[in-house]
């Protein structure tokens, strides 16, 4: 696993510095995969409904799960990615959360 | 020729339904099947509760056993409102979504055991031994697809994403 973090200059990191302190930090992921029953309007509708993304930004969306077989379709804490997945699952979504790397 | 649509948001803000009674007696028998198997917890649902994590069994086993009874009473919760207003030629928001909702759940559960794939063609479907079934599934494919189109019709295109 890498730790190198995309900052300009070089950043001084302490041996004593836990681990798990990085590790909480990383954001959750919330991924939709692709399925071949849900229809593309309903998993546009749905991305609209649960996030308020426009209709532009929900299709791009849907159009990357479609194409690329899955998209992130929101991040967050562990919290606010377990109320999405249970939202997603509620509209028959086929989602998963994880840890980015 | 004017089409007019079968579902149609009206100005006030709620949905008229018109639909024939062949169509009407599918929907007052198959959510009975749905809610079957919930009560069940039918094998045949497992698309319905996929697991939480990507990569991690221990916490998806924990998130369905926090989860998942709320998700089987929504999912019961629409079912009855299918059935309550299955006859009726005017609902609310609420009611089409609880209709769009069961609908969904029954194209997943008969096309997972249908194993539809993508690029199916129909040819293929109506060759199978099951191709009353592919009807059903078609039928219900295009009953939700007008669902959503009249709910979708709601939205604002702009969002509300802050």
């Amino acid at each position: 696993m890498s730790t190198a973090t995309p900052t300009a200059a070089p950043v001084e990191v302490e041996d004593t510095v836990p681990a798990a302190w990085t590790q909480e930090e990383r954001p959750w992921l919330v991924l939709v995969w692709n399925d071949p029953i849900n229809l593309m309007a309903y998993v546009t509708f749905v991305l609209q409904k649960l996030f308020g993304y426009s209709r532009a930004k929900a299709t791009k969306l849907m159009l990357d799960v479609h194409h690329k077989g899955r998209a992130v379709v929101s991040s967050g804490s562990r919290e606010q990615c377990e109320m999405d997945v249970y939202r997603l699952h509620e509209h028959g979504l086929w989602a998963t959360m994880e840890q980015s790397e | 020729m004017i089409f007019r649509r079968r579902i149609r948001r009206t100005r006030a803000g709620t949905f008229a339904i018109r639909l024939p009674d062949d169509e009407r007696e599918l929907l007052r028998h198959l959510p009975g099947q749905l809610r079957e198997l919930l009560e069940a917890d039918d094998p045949a649902l497992e698309r319905l509760f996929p697991d939480a994590y990507t990569d991690d069994e221990e916490a998806s086993a924990e998130f369905s056993r926090l989860m998942k009874a709320d998700l089987v009473a929504g999912r019961m919760g629409a079912v009855e409102v299918l059935e309550a207003t299955v006859d009726h030629t005017e609902v609310d928001e609420e009611q089409l979504s609880a209709w769009m909702s069961v609908l969904n759940d029954l194209r997943l559960v008969l096309g997972t055991k249908l194993e539809i794939t993508e690029d199916m063609g129909e040819e293929e479907m109506l060759a199978s031994p099951h191709a009353h079934l592919f009807g059903l599934y078609h039928l219900l494919t295009m009953l939700e697809g007008e669902v959503i189109e009249a709910l979708a019709a709601g939205l604002d295109d702009a969002g509300t994403e802050v």
